[in-house]
């Protein structure tokens, strides 16, 4: 096979990712696009373990272990990572990453603060949340 | 097993034909399968980032993840495979169909699951893989993976050399794994007990568990 195929499907996939990465509003959406992300190393890893256990009879298999190793890594971090969005949305009532301004630099007293913003948000059960963030 | 028997009598089947005169372009079958389910792939994990639906974008990350791993056993890597499809399909998947669930993610078309950036994300994306592309190709015009012989990542051989060079990475692995086993716990917990000692006010934090607690009510009752 050769070798440009699974190369070029990676980056594809991991440039599909960098864009869900950096337009989506929802965490979670943002955390599905980082998994496609870590996906296209994975394939590499696993396209150039295979080409290198032939053609410089690796016998390490560093791109299997590799591999095996990032997904045990990203399924820890999709735990931290939801476990983070939840404690912000029952803090905030919103787990729109837009709106979570704290420690944003230089953003002007016009725009809403992100609390002003958790409390004015829309969603059901809205009022508890204001309530718990007071 | 027997379905990599089968990828590696499929791939030993095109590649020797392939190793005799590897022309530029000249696709064998496991190529064209590989083309294939890549495109498959690559247009599920589009509508992922592209869709409006939050659920239909996990169930389409589902449907990438599973062309993923048919993609790793076409590279004859079994285990990987299996793994990829234990792991993602069968747990991450899942995590985020819950996390989509707790955080009340709206069921039909959501407007603003893009943010106002996208059009900058797009042309950084499709810069990058332009330039991505183009570097690789450029790069790896002249390699092939010769898929011939035993495949080189049937479960053995992966468990074999996990075991014999990999020991002391799998074992601060596996305490990464309890540490984020922890974490994730104290995360959970400290939103939810008003006792905890992260909360800052404690006059506000009576309020906030009862508030976390009618929520639990609530999202037992649903």
């Amino acid at each position: 096979m050769h070798l440009a195929y699974p190369a070029v499907l990676a980056a594809l996939l991991f440039c599909t990712g960098l864009y869900g990465v950096l337009a989506r509003r929802n965490a979670i959406l943002v955390l599905m696009s980082v998994e496609l992300m870590l996906n296209a190393v994975n394939l590499n890893l696993v396209a150039f373990d295979a080409w290198l256990s032939r053609a410089a009879e690796d016998t390490l298999h560093s791109g299997q272990a590799l591999a095996l190793f990032t997904i045990a890594i990203a399924a820890a971090e999709i735990g931290i990572g939801l476990a983070i969005v939840l404690a912000v949305y029952r803090n905030r009532g919103t787990s729109d990453i837009d709106r979570l301004r704290d420690t944003a630099e230089g953003h002007d007293p016009d725009d809403p603060d992100s609390d002003a913003a958790g409390r004015a948000v829309p969603a059901p059960a809205a009022g508890e949340k204001a309530e718990a963030t007071a | 097993m027997s379905t990599a028997a089968t990828a590696g009598a499929l791939a030993a089947g095109t590649a020797h034909r392939a190793a005799e005169s590897p022309g530029f372009l000249s696709p064998s079958g496991v190529e064209i399968t590989f083309l294939l389910v890549g495109l498959v792939t690559l247009g599920a994990a589009v509508v992922t980032v592209t869709t409006r639906q939050l659920v239909h974008a996990a169930l389409w990350l589902v449907v990438a993840l599973g062309g993923l791993a048919v993609e790793y056993l076409l590279l004859t890597a079994e285990f990987i495979a299996w793994v990829q499809v234990l792991i993602y399909v069968g747990s991450v998947v899942v995590l985020l169909l819950f996390g989509l669930m707790l955080t009340r993610a709206p069921i039909g078309r959501s407007p603003d699951a893009d943010s106002g950036n996208r059009w900058v994300a797009l042309t950084v994306a499709v810069a990058a893989a332009g330039a991505l592309v183009w570097v690789v190709v450029d790069a790896f015009r002249t390699s092939w993976i010769d898929l011939d012989g035993a495949p080189s990542g049937t479960t053995e051989v992966t468990g074999a050399s996990l075991f014999q060079h990999w020991v002391l990475p799998f074992e601060a692995l596996s305490v990464l794994l309890l540490a984020a086993l922890v974490g994730a716990i104290v995360l959970s917990r400290k939103a939810n007990g008003g006792s905890a000692p992260g909360a800052k006010d404690p006059s506000a934090s009576g309020t906030a568990a009862g508030a976390t607690r009618t929520r639990r009510d609530q999202e037992g009752a649903r």
